[in-house]
Parts: C-alpha cells; sequence; structure tokens
C-alpha cells in the first residue's frame, strides 16, 4: 500500500515538529526585521555559534535525559567542574591543552556515573539526584579552584570554542573549504534522504510526493549553502560547528536506529511495559545519566575555551536553557518523545532569541522574561494539541 | 406502565473523520436497571460521555430529556447535579486519602466557617457505607482495600450526591464473583429505593441476572431495546444483536489437537509477598505442560494467579522466591526477563494498559519490543525489516489498523491485545503464560484470541492460559489446575471438569489462610 501524502498530511501528520520549525523560522524573521538585518549579517552568525554552542551540546543529552522519563539539572555544576579540572591541570599545572580536554571528559562522565548509579541502581528521581549534584559539584568546583577564576588557557584549547578552519584551500575573499564541507554535507543530506525515501517505497510506505519531497530538499540545502557562504565569507569554518555536527549525526542515529536508543523511548513511554519486555532499564537509566554527564564534560570544556577562563559561576543556569531547548523542540514533559533535531531546533530558538535581543539592547531582565514565556507558550501548546488529539 | 426518567432522541456524535454515534435512542424508566450492550467500539462509552456532560450541550445532535426537561449539560457538574452519576470502569479514588474523604472529595461537608466538619463528614461515610453494606472504618485508607470495597465506594459517593440515575461502565469487570454478586445485590437494593440504574457489561450473566431491559448498540447505532422478562431474551439473542451474526460457538472447535512431551514444568514454587515478607502468596506450587497444550489456572482474586505467573518470568513480582522451573526437563534460570524470555517464556500480562504496551508509540514498536534483538545488528535496528515484521502479524493476527505507524492507544481493546499477542509471539517463545487475555473486549474479538490460542497450541506451543472467567476454561483449555490462597488444590481434565467442580476446588481454604484471600492480586 504504497501512499503519496498531500502537503496537508504530511503537515498534520507531525504538527509539533512542523510547528517548530514555522515558531523558529518566524522568530528569525522577526528579529532579522527588528534589528535590520544585522541578525543574518556573517560575523552575527557566526557569533551565534561560537556563543551557544554548549547549549546545544547540553540539548543534546538533556532531550535523550527528558525522553527517558528524567530531569537533570546539574549540568551546568558539572560543566564548570570539568572546566574547573581543566583549568588547573592546563594553565595552573602546565600540562598541555589535550591533557585539559581529556580531563574535562573524564570528570563529565565520574559525574554522570556517580548520579547514574543513584538514579539507576538505588532508585532515586533524577530530579532529586541531579538536584543534590547542582549543589554537590557546584561545592567541589570552588574547592577545585579555590574560590578564584583561572585565565589565559593556550591558544589550541581556546581554539575549539572560537577557533576557525580558514585558508585550507585558498579562495578569493571566500573560503572554499568551508564551501567545500557544507557541500558534501548537503549532498550527503541529499543522498540519505534519497536512500530512505527509495527503501520506504521498497517496504510499501506512504511517502510524500516526489515534487513536494525536492521542494523540501532544495529549500533545506539553499538555506544550508547560504549559511555556509556567510561563513565562508567571514572567518571561515568554525571549529566548534565541526564538533557539533558530528554530535548532532552520531545522536540523531543513536536516538532514531539504537537498540540503546529504542529502550530510551520505550521506558519514558511505559516503564513495567519495558521491563516485562525484557528491557534492562537499571543499566538503560545508568546510560542514560552517563551519557549525560559526557556531554556536560564537553560543554565544560567549550565554555571555558570560549571564555578563556575557568571560573566558580560558570554553566550557572545552563540546566535551564537546555531544559528549555529540549520542552521548546517537542519533547513530552511525561517522557516517551522527543528528538535530537527538535531540541537542536528548540535551542536554536533559544539562541536566537538572545542573541537578538542582545543586538536591541534589551536588558537582561526583559530576556529572562521573554524566555520564561516562550518556554511556558511551547508546552501549553504541546499540552493542548495531545488534549485535542486524546479528545475521542 | 413507569413513566422515563431518562430520553436520548436521535443522538449524533461526530469526531473528525469518524461517526462514533448516529441516531441514537435510549429510554430508560424510572426505577429500572438498565444494561447496555454493545461490541469495543460500538459508541456505549460515547453515549454516557453525551449524557453525563463531559461531551457539552451543542457539540452533538439530539436531545436529552432528563426528568422530563431537557437537560443541555455544559459539564460534568451541571449533570451531577441533575442527579447523574458516572461510575467509571477505572476508579476515581484517591488511595493515600481515607475512605471519608474520597466520599465527600469535591462535595466536601463544611462547618463553621467553611471548614470541613470531619466528624459529620465521617458519621455521614459511616452510614453510606452501611447502605453499601461495607463494614469498614471511615478512616482506613481507600488504597489499603481490595477493588470490589473500592468500587462500593465509588458506589457511596454516588449515593452521597443524591444520585437518581446511576451509570456504571463496567462495574465488575476488576471483581471476582463474591464481589461481583454483592455489587449486583445491591445495585437490585438501590432500586428498591428508587435509584435507576445504567450498567454499561459485556458479562451477559450478570445482564440477565440484574437487568429489567437492555439496549444493544452496535457501530454507533441502537440495534433494539429488549425487556429480560420475556422468555426470548436470551443471551443468544443479545449475542446476536452485538456482533450482528450468530454466533454458533462461542469457542472455536480444536483443530490439529496433538499433545505431545512435556515441555514446561514448575516445582516447589514458592514466592512471599513483596513488602510483607512473612506473608506466603504462593505456596509450594507445582505443575507442567505439554507442548500443544492449553492448561487453565482458575482461581478467584487474590488466590495468587498473577503472582505465579510474574515471579516465574523475571521475578517481575515477589520476593524470597523458591524453587525449580524446568523447559524439556532441563532447569532454566528464569531470575530476569530477558533470561525468561531468552529460555523460551514469554508472559502477557492481565493489564495491557498498564503492563503491557506503549501507548504514545506506534505498533510497529509495540510488536518489535522483545524480540527486539531479531532485528539487530551490532545494536543498530534494522527499522525496514521491523515493518515488514509489523505488516506480518497486522495481517496472520487480524489487526485492526490504518496502519502499521498508528498509536497503539489509538485502537481498541481487542487490537491492542493482539498487538501484545503478535509481541511475545515475534519472540518466538515455547512456552506462553497468558493473563486474563480476553478482559475488556469485545464477543466478536474473544473469539479471534481463542483462535489464536487453538493455532499457538496446533504449532506446538506450551500454553497457560490465566482466567477468572470458568467458561472460557472449559471451553479452550486441556487441562485446568485450580488455585485458591496461594496453593494449587487440584487439576481437571476438562472432560471431567464442571464449573461446580472447580469452584469448590478454587474456595478450598486453608484455616490458617483464611484472610489472605481477600486482598487485591495488585503488584
Amino acid at each position: 500500500m504504497t501512499g503519496i501524502a498531500n502537503v496537508k498530511e504530511l503537515f498534520t501528520r507531525n504538527l509539533r515538529q512542523s510547528g517548530i520549525v514555522i515558531a523558529f523560522v518566524a522568530i528569525v524573521l522577526l528579529f532579522t526585521i527588528l534589528t535590520d538585518g544585522k541578525l543574518l549579517r556573517p560575523e552575527n552568525l557566526n557569533n551565534i555559534i561560537l556563543q551557544y554552542s554548549y547549549i546545544l551540546v547540553l540539548a543534546i543529552g538533556m532531550v535523550i535525559v527528558i525522553i527517558g522519563g528524567h530531569i537533570d539539572l546539574s549540568v551546568g555544576s558539572v560543566a564548570a567542574l570539568a572546566g574547573a579540572v581543566s583549568g588547573v591541570l592546563v594553565i595552573k599545572d602546565q600540562h598541555p591543552w589535550w591533557i585539559g580536554v581529556l580531563a574535562g571528559i573524564v570528570v563529565g562522565l565520574i559525574a554522570g556515573a556517580w548520579q547514574g548509579f543513584w538514579v539507576a541502581f538505588v532508585g532515586i528521581p533524577a530530579f532529586i539526584v541531579t538536584l543534590a549534584g547542582l549543589l554537590l559539584f557546584r561545592g567541589v568546583t570552588w574547592a577545585v579552584l579555590k574560590n578564584t577564576s583561572l585565565s589565559n588557557f593556550p591558544e589550541q584549547y581556546q581554539s575549539l570554542a572560537n577557533g576557525h578552519i580558514n585558508g585550507l584551500l585558498g579562495g578569493n575573499g571566500y573560503d572554499v573549504f568551508t564551501l567545500l564541507i557544507f557541500g558534501l554535507g548537503v549532498a550527503g543530506y541529499v543522498f540519505s534522504q534519497f536512500r530512505a525515501r527509495r527503501k520506504s517505497i521498497q517496504y510499501k510506505q506512504v511517502v510524500a510526493a516526489l515534487p513536494l519531497f525536492i521542494i523540501k530538499l532544495v529549500a533545506v540545502a539553499a538555506v544550508v549553502m547560504w549559511f555556509g557562504w556567510q561563513l565562508a565569507n567571514f572567518k571561515g569554518l568554525p571549529i566548534v560547528l565541526i564538533i557539533l555536527g558530528v554530535l548532532v549525526l552520531v545522536y540523531s542515529i543513536v536516538t532514531a536506529r539504537t537498540v540503546f536508543g529504542r529502550h530510551v523511548y520505550a521506558i519514558g513511554g511505559n516503564l513495567t511495559a519495558a521491563t516485562l519486555s525484557g528491557v534492562k532499564v537499571k543499566w538503560v537509566n545508568f546510560g542514560i545519566m552517563l551519557n549525560m554527564g559526557f556531554l556536560a564534560g564537553v560543554a565544560g570544556i567549550l565554555f571555558s575555551a570560549r571564555l578563556n577562563s575557568a571560573t566558580p559561576q560558570a554553566g550557572n543556569l545552563f540546566e535551564l536553557d537546555a531544559i528549555s531547548a529540549a520542552f521548546i523542540g517537542g519533547a513530552a514533559v511525561t517522557g516517551g518523545v522527543g528528538k535530537v533535531s527538535g531540541a537542536i531546533v528548540g535551542g536554536l530558538i533559544m539562541a536566537t532569541m538572545s542573541n537578538g535581543m542582545q543586538l536591541l539592547g534589551y536588558p537582561q531582565q526583559t530576556q529572562y522574561i521573554v524566555k520564561g514565556l516562550v518556554l511556558l507558550l511551547a508546552v501549553a501548546f504541546d499540552v493542548y494539541n495531545k488534549r485535542r488529539a486524546g479528545a475521542r | 406502565m413507569a413513566s422515563n426518567i431518562l430520553e436520548m432522541r436521535s443522538i449524533t456524535k461526530t469526531f473528525p473523520g469518524v461517526k462514533a454515534l448516529s441516531d441514537v435512542d435510549l429510554e430508560v424508566r424510572q426505577g429500572e436497571i438498565h444494561a447496555i450492550c454493545g461490541e469495543n467500539g460500538a459508541g456505549k462509552s460515547t453515549l454516557m460521555k453525551v449524557l453525563s456532560g463531559v461531551y457539552p450541550h451543542g457539540t452533538y445532535e439530539g436531545a436529552i430529556h432528563f426528568n422530563g426537561e431537557e437537560a443541555r449539560f455544559g459539564t460534568i457538574n451541571d449533570s451531577e447535579a441533575a442527579g447523574i452519576v458516572i461510575i467509571h470502569q477505572e476508579l476515581a479514588l484517591v488511595p493515600y486519602l481515607s475512605v471519608a474523604e474520597n466520599i465527600f472529595l469535591g462535595n466536601e461537608r463544611r462547618g463553621r466557617l467553611g471548614l470541613i466538619d470531619w466528624n459529620q463528614a465521617n458519621h455521614e461515610a459511616n452510614e453510606l457505607m452501611a447502605r453499601v453494606g461495607l463494614n469498614e472504618n471511615s478512616i482506613t485508607p481507600v488504597g489499603q482495600l481490595g477493588v470490589g470495597k473500592q468500587q462500593l465506594i465509588e458506589i457511596a459517593k454516588a449515593l452521597s450526591k443524591d444520585v437518581k440515575l446511576l451509570i456504571l461502565d463496567e462495574p465488575t469487570a476488576a471483581l471476582n464473583d463474591n464481589d461481583s454478586e454483592h455489587l449486583l445485590n445491591l445495585l437490585k437494593g438501590l432500586k428498591e429505593h428508587g435509584i435507576t440504574s445504567i450498567m454499561i457489561s459485556h458479562k451477559l450473566n450478570e445482564i440477565e441476572y440484574v437487568a429489567d431491559r437492555t439496549t444493544i448498540i452496535r457501530d454507533g447505532r441502537t440495534i433494539e431495546t429488549i425487556d429480560m422478562s420475556d422468555p426470548a431474551s436470551t443471551q443468544d439473542r443479545i449475542i446476536r444483536g452485538m456482533v450482528g451474526r450468530d454466533l454458533e460457538h462461542r469457542y472455536p472447535e480444536r483443530i490439529d489437537h496433538k499433545i505431545g512431551d512435556e515441555i514446561f514444568r514448575i516445582e516447589n514454587w514458592t514466592v512471599h509477598h513483596p513488602t510483607q515478607p512473612d506473608r506466603v502468596v504462593v505456596d509450594n506450587a507445582g505443575m507442567f505442560v505439554r507442548a500443544g497444550e492449553v492448561v487453565g489456572i482458575a482461581g478467584l482474586m487474590g488466590a495468587g494467579r498473577t503472582e505465579l505467573a510474574m515471579s516465574i518470568f523475571g521475578r517481575t513480582y515477589g520476593r524470597g522466591i523458591s524453587g525449580e522451573v524446568y523447559l524439556r526437563g532441563e532447569q532454566i534460570d528464569t531470575s530476569t526477563v530477558s533470561k525468561a524470555i531468552d529460555n523460551g517464556l514469554a508472559y502477557a500480562t492481565e493489564d495491557r494498559k498498564r503492563y503491557g504496551l506503549n501507548l504514545i508509540e506506534d505498533v510497529k514498536r509495540n510488536i518489535s519490543a522483545a524480540g527486539l534483538g531479531k532485528l539487530t545488528s551490532n545494536g543498530f535496528v534494522n527499522g525496514n525489516e521491523e515493518i515488514v515484521v509489523a505488516e506480518h502479524y497486522r495481517a496472520a493476527m487480524n489487526i485492526r489498523t490504518p496502519s502499521v505507524l498508528q498509536k497503539v492507544g489509538n485502537l481498541s481493546g481487542g487490537n491492542q491485545q493482539k498487538v501484545v499477542l503478535s509481541k511475545w509471539l515475534y519472540t518466538d517463545p515455547e512456552v506462553m503464560i497468558l493473563d486474563e487475555p480476553t478482559r475488556g473486549i469485545d464477543v466478536g474479538a474473544k473469539f479471534e484470541i481463542y483462535t489464536l490460542i487453538n493455532k499457538m497450541a496446533a504449532e506446538g506451543k506450551a500454553i497457560v492460559l490465566i482466567s477468572s472467567e470458568l467458561p472460557e476454561l472449559l471451553g479452550t483449555c486441556d487441562r485446568i489446575y485450580t488455585l485458591a490462597f496461594g496453593r494449587i488444590t487440584g487439576v481437571m481434565d476438562v472432560k471431567d471438569a464442571t464449573p461446580e467442580a472447580l469452584m469448590t476446588l478454587m474456595t478450598q481454604e486453608r484455616r490458617t489462610s483464611a484472610s489472605a484471600g481477600r486482598e487485591g492480586t495488585a503488584a
């Protein structure tokens, strides 16, 4: 029963996902107009990527935590601790930069394993475990840094968050390498989409009509290439964008196609049913928290590299940005629903709003109020949709 | 002739794309017990939601007259104010609140300064409990009482609201025979006091016992209303009306019926209560099942049937478990669910919505949930093969769904149960334990499930069938074990078994554990 879906069907079938993309486009347009186009200037686009990459890294882990039916309030403190340990090793003890990176990741893994132990094997709700972790790891951060900031990481370390790859293949005013990478990315995307579509038809599934499918691909490719062109015209390819790209790709596959990913959705959707289907719930929960610790470590390194210092206050309120990104991106409050791509779009919405409001010179208080309301409305929209769908 | 307390005329209710009710008429006379019968999805619950104001006036077509006046309920509160109280299949009680607190929840007895007068409330609660034949302390938390008593508390709650028309949706679905009988007699008692009842039920014996008239609904239409005192109003007539066809045999005939060697055996199986370690829930049980054999487990609520099954299946119930499990004569390890599955066991739970399915996930992912390993290489799931598998079971099990990508929560009860069975069949088990596989599903779907059970048996699987309905056990099993208060009290060949003989064994008490059977079976 191969079927062809029309525009309306495609749209309504995944209202939440299409809604989030439309909201993103609307927000970008709004701030573009308000800032007289400053938002989309090459230097600002570059800036958004460098400034908010760590939130997107956290959002990837957070959406998995939320799909599994948990929450993690400690990511900001864990990130701070990772940066702190790295700072002490690299700045104070003069170890090479990569020791700092490894140490930061190990710190994240240890924190994740610690919280995973309490959540999975002792059975304490993640809300409590990570609330404790929020205090615990913040305290350890202060102790490690002896209450002072450490500054001036080596150049290689800083370039993780601030550096660009430029001029590798030359180019006249625009970086050919950047365009090549973006070109390859788009080609890979188009190829995989075509392959998936062919498979779907082979397996007699409903697919989008061919013209519609091509329009969608062309639109995505055009936006991405334009974005690449803007970057190529400025400083070239940000290194952090490569890191982010790899993480998004890997975790999209992990959530959608691996057994682990499946089991996360299963325990978030119905814990008992998952247990009775042979899912090793404890180990899955442990894995979820361990992974969140890992990504918090990565985010901590990126943030310390961006700031060029390890400070005791680093990572304050990171958890709220990451949680907001996941929920705005369509994760369900009750667990079992959510997507990495959604969390990324949710994170970009938060980033665009913050950046746009900064360009307009809005004070911090306005930014908090607006972000709080956006989160509330996004989840309200989700709840409303569910109620409508479940009204029968 | 008595006057009508309720008249619903030409009720039509449409949801986007679906006409759930079309021109339904319902007349209920003052002071009668009126049963409503119909297959799942026929529109019974929708009709009751229209009546009780869940679907407010204006969202449906047609007219409702209650007590001679046109009723236009905007909310449930409106219908309750008029004296219509609905008791849903899933009880709406707060387990940690006391009996009195639950009875007056949302309807609190206020004293001075608008504060709650607990003396008054507890006193009234005792009176209400006496009316429904309950003898409990009004300050006992409801969660400590069994399901049967909770059901009675729901009725007491309705009485506290001066109910004129009581609607019960499948009131005995979760009750054992004694509790069911008590409840039905209570309804008859309320009738003497002028309270009219509407009862939605699948249990035809109960309808025959208690109802004055029965309205049959099929596919969103009224088929007929029959007077139960008429000798022509037989169960077969109701079934005919419900399914729209003659159901000659309620149980399919067994074909290819060969019983082979022993496959599954348990010995000395003892299980203790998870929170009360002294309490023995399953006491030294032993049983065996042969290839191609359907073996029933009969027992009243609280006998330990589900506890027995779940303790075997990955020790998902109880603690202090001892005993041996054998597969084809060799002892196997079933201490975790995955080990149990690997060793060829499957357990389809009695509560498919809570324990069996991920309702927010689609059909295909539910089917693959337990056998995901077969679709996996190097930790990656083959999503396309998964669709092939799901489509296979959709066809083989006749799962009625627009697509395997449909969320399981949108399917009817019978089709949900077929998804659960598909999930376990895909793990290719040797022993299939089915716990109340036909609970809450309609007559037509039951027949399909029985047919599937026969098919699994014909393929040489060993089937254990746990059921509260004796006719079901007698109609589908080869042998039946009886379980009473955690002990296996006997085993009968189906040829020799009668309901009376089984019931005798099922109620065979050991004096020391007389109280154990009164608790619910919830894990």
